[in-house]
């Protein structure tokens, strides 16, 4: 595909060798969030490893219904940011709009339940240290867990909304096939947000139930 | 003149000093002047860690408490690691010479992500500005480790305020550690394959690995102390059955690793100056790149040897102390590589080359001492005493600190394109090494006979060392004022420098002092390999540089 200048950036002089630098750099990245998100889950391990049925019984009481609900709206959200990504690369402007702005949606939706979600959970006392409902240590850990693990979720899930909204933009603005390489990299955090909810949705919801 | 483009209207010719608006220094995305904006701040922390630490050797001169109280001295300490080892030792030198040299050594226009790099430096500003507002409010007295149940349950001081500060500079640590992993992969000129990357490119690349990967969880654990303060969840908290040795594995997961990032570029640095200054190849170049890889490898492989005392499982304990005797092995190679390069070299006793035999002998002093806290009876000995605060300034401040002089004295004619005064600076060399000794050494002692760490009332009978301890650091902070005016005074009315002045070999002596915006008018590229001071099987002189005079007898 052509790229006009305005795509490349110092320190590159051939579009190719940009690409696979941000692409690179955003790998590399992940390998730095995997260890982020290990530091919390070592300590989900240790919490759930001194009480499994403490923490099996504050588990119970997470909602399976948006927990489930969001995991499905996450992973077709995947799908539309795979498509819109392959449709740019492949210059099928149109395809990579529509599914970008699907991919957009799909992410806002999940923040919109998940704000629901939140809301359900003040109401059954389920914030440690706010009128809490148990008073098991495992409990507390499991709740501490995941409101910890939730946030930052959602906070990763902002960043890549704003990643694809800007593609969006620069869309808007005439500019998106010349900035193919950013979708790549944009795609590959976006999975990796998609992944550590994966992870996340068997240890919050699931944990605890037959 | 080295503005002399600028004024044909052709900007791409000037030095990278040519533009001096503040707007143009705050939004630049070169790499040479985001080295700069680095530098500035990096001195200012400097200081102030400095302060903090005269004020507690001029408490320790008397075994009383006379000019602060105990809390007060548990915040001076605190505030003196927290800023010495994030705010100057982790970014010392990859921010300053990594960012200004890297892309230089390897035949770069600039890093893979110039306004990543800057967003770094902002970071950076950021979390030193959170950092001053907790000694603003009144410091924190958790001392540098936060541990708990210290800094969950006990500390009324600023604990979140100083946790906000080092997680933001941890990020700004992640973000230079993929920048320049990202810039060795993908921007090395052509023909500058990775075996012939200088060992100071070789250095960032093992710091940066170690930036990316470890500094994440320092990150989580800092986290989870908020979290654990914020909502008093039990995570730390033995009371509730909480497990606060959770936290010293997470927080050793990453600060032992971190050791490294302080040392990693000390000994890329080091390893340019002495190959240049004896005029050899570096013996051993490609042990010494190993050496480097694997211990950043390793680094991550023995955090458990900070826990001797915890109580965690003494089976935990043996395999740590293995791990740490065989993290010794590439250190030791090092050391003898280095050795080995002086071996038949002609040796310039210039005033880089004397902090790099300083770093020398201290890191081999401090390395040494390593060894005995990793065996597991000494430790257990000595925990918590002076001989561990001596053993660790011996490789923090002996070793990583004399090669960030080492390395500013070696590259100030190429940053700043002036030369300074090698008399003055000899004598700063000389200082440091003595003033450095006279304070620390005495700790050892101290230690060994049972001088607790972090006490700021003591027995008499430790006051002698205490003494001489305290004198000695007047010594070293006079050694570490000295350049503030030597070299400030260079850039005044120092003589121009040349491109290459010490007729060094390295991508980065190609250029003009200082070295124009764009580096290179045309990527350069490589046939050799690095340090090609004498042909390759030539053992005798450099042929570049006549064999000195035989000594005469006095």
């Amino acid at each position: 595909m052509a790229t006009p200048p305005s795509a490349l950036h110092e320190p590159w002089r051939e579009p190719e060798r940009q690409h696979d630098a941000m692409v690179f750099g955003l790998w590399v990245f992940l390998a730095s969030e995997v260890l982020f998100f290990g530091g919390i889950l070592l300590t989900y391990a240790v919490a759930r490893h001194a009480d499994p049925q403490g923490f099996a019984a504050g588990a119970r009481a997470s909602d399976l219904f948006f927990g489930t609900l969001n995991t499905a709206v996450l992973m077709t959200s995947s799908l539309t940011m795979a498509v819109g990504e392959r449709a740019l690369k492949e210059g099928l402007v149109r395809w990579a709009r529509w599914a970008l702005i699907a991919t957009v949606l799909l992410g806002f939706a999940f923040l919109v339940f998940k704000g629901f979600e939140y809301r359900d959970d003040f109401e059954k006392h389920l914030v440690p240290g706010l009128d809490f409902r148990f008073t098991g240590r495992a409990e507390q850990l499991f709740w501490g867990f995941y409101w910890t693990a939730t946030v930052i979720h959602a906070i990763h899930l902002s960043v890549g909304i704003g990643a694809v909204g800007r593609l969006l933009l620069l869309d808007w603005r005439g500019e998106m096939p010349s900035h193919w390489m950013g979708a790549e990299a944009t795609a590959l955090y976006w999975h990796l947000v998609d992944i550590i909810w994966i992870l996340l949705y068997p240890l919050i919801y699931l944990t605890g139930r037959p | 003149m080295e503005n002399a483009g600028v004024l044909r209207g052709a900007p791409d010719t000037g030095s990278y000093l040519s533009e001096s608006s503040v707007k143009s220094w705050l939004t630049t995305t070169d790499h040479k002047r985001i080295a700069i904006l680095y530098a500035f701040s990096i001195t200012l922390f400097f200081f102030l860690g400095g302060v903090a630490a005269t004020i507690i050797r001029l408490e320790l001169f008397t075994p009383n408490g006379d000019i602060v109280s105990a809390d007060g001295y548990n915040r001076l300490f605190t505030l003196h690691g927290i800023v010495m080892v994030w705010f100057f030792l982790v970014p010392s030198i990859p921010t300053t010479f990594g960012n200004f040299l890297l892309p230089l050594m390897i035949g770069a226009r600039d890093v893979a992500f110039p306004k990543l790099n800057l967003l770094s430096w902002y970071l950076f500003v950021i979390a030193g500005l959170l950092t001053v507002a907790t000694l603003l409010a009144g410091g924190v007295d958790t001392g540098w480790t936060f541990y708990t149940p210290f800094s969950s349950l006990y500390s009324n001081s600023n604990v979140l305020l100083a946790a906000a500060g080092v997680f933001v500079a941890g990020f700004s640590s992640i973000a230079t550690g993929i920048n320049f992993i990202a810039t060795i992969h993908m921007l090395r000129a052509r023909g500058m394959t990775w075996m012939r990357l200088p060992l100071f490119a070789w250095a960032m690349y093992a710091t940066s690995l170690v930036m990316v990967l470890a500094t994440p969880v320092l990150a989580m654990s800092l986290l989870l102390i908020s979290v654990e303060r914020i909502f008093g969840l039990p995570i730390f908290d033995p009371r509730a059955g909480g497990d606060p040795l959770l936290f010293q594995h997470l927080f050793w997961f990453y600060s032992h690793p971190a050791v490294y990032i302080m040392i990693l570029p000390a000994m890329g640095v080091v390893s340019e100056i002495i190959a240049c200054e004896a005029r050899r190849r570096v013996f051993g170049y490609q042990f010494m790149v190993y050496a480097m890889v694997a211990i950043a490898v390793l680094g991550f492989l023995v955090w458990g040897h900070h826990m001797f005392v915890s109580g965690q499982s003494p089976y935990a304990s043996m395999v740590f102390s293995f791990l740490s005797f065989v993290i010794a092995v590439p250190s030791a190679i090092k050391v003898f590589n280095w050795t080995g390069t002086l071996y038949r070299g002609q040796i310039r006793f210039s005033a880089p080359m004397l902090y790099a035999l300083g770093f020398l002998g201290l890191f081999t002093i401090g390395g040494l001492t390593g060894l005995f806290l990793a065996a597991i009876p000494v430790d257990v000995h000595v925990t918590d005493t002076y001989f561990v605060v001596a053993h660790f300034h011996y490789i923090m401040v002996g070793a990583s600190v004399s090669a960030f002089f080492g390395g500013l004295h070696f590259w100030w004619p190429k940053i700043t394109g002036r030369l300074y005064s090698e008399k003055f600076a000899t004598l700063a060399a000389i200082t440091m090494f003595f003033g450095f000794n006279f304070t620390f050494f005495p700790q050892f002692i101290a230690g060994y006979l049972g001088m607790p760490r972090r006490y700021y009332h003591y027995a008499p009978e430790y006051q002698i060392w205490n003494v001489m301890s305290s004198s000695g650091a007047v010594i070293l902070a006079a050694a570490y004022l000295a350049p503030l005016a030597y070299l400030g005074w260079s850039l005044v009315r120092g003589e121009r420098a040349s491109a290459n002045p010490r007729g060094a070999t390295g991508l980065e002596w190609s250029v003009p002092s200082p070295p124009p915006t764009e580096n290179f008018d045309r990527p350069p590229v490589v046939t050799v390999g690095p340090y090609r001071y004498h042909p390759e099987h030539e053992t005798h002189q450099a042929p570049d540089h006549p064999a000195h005079e035989p000594q005469r007898s006095a």
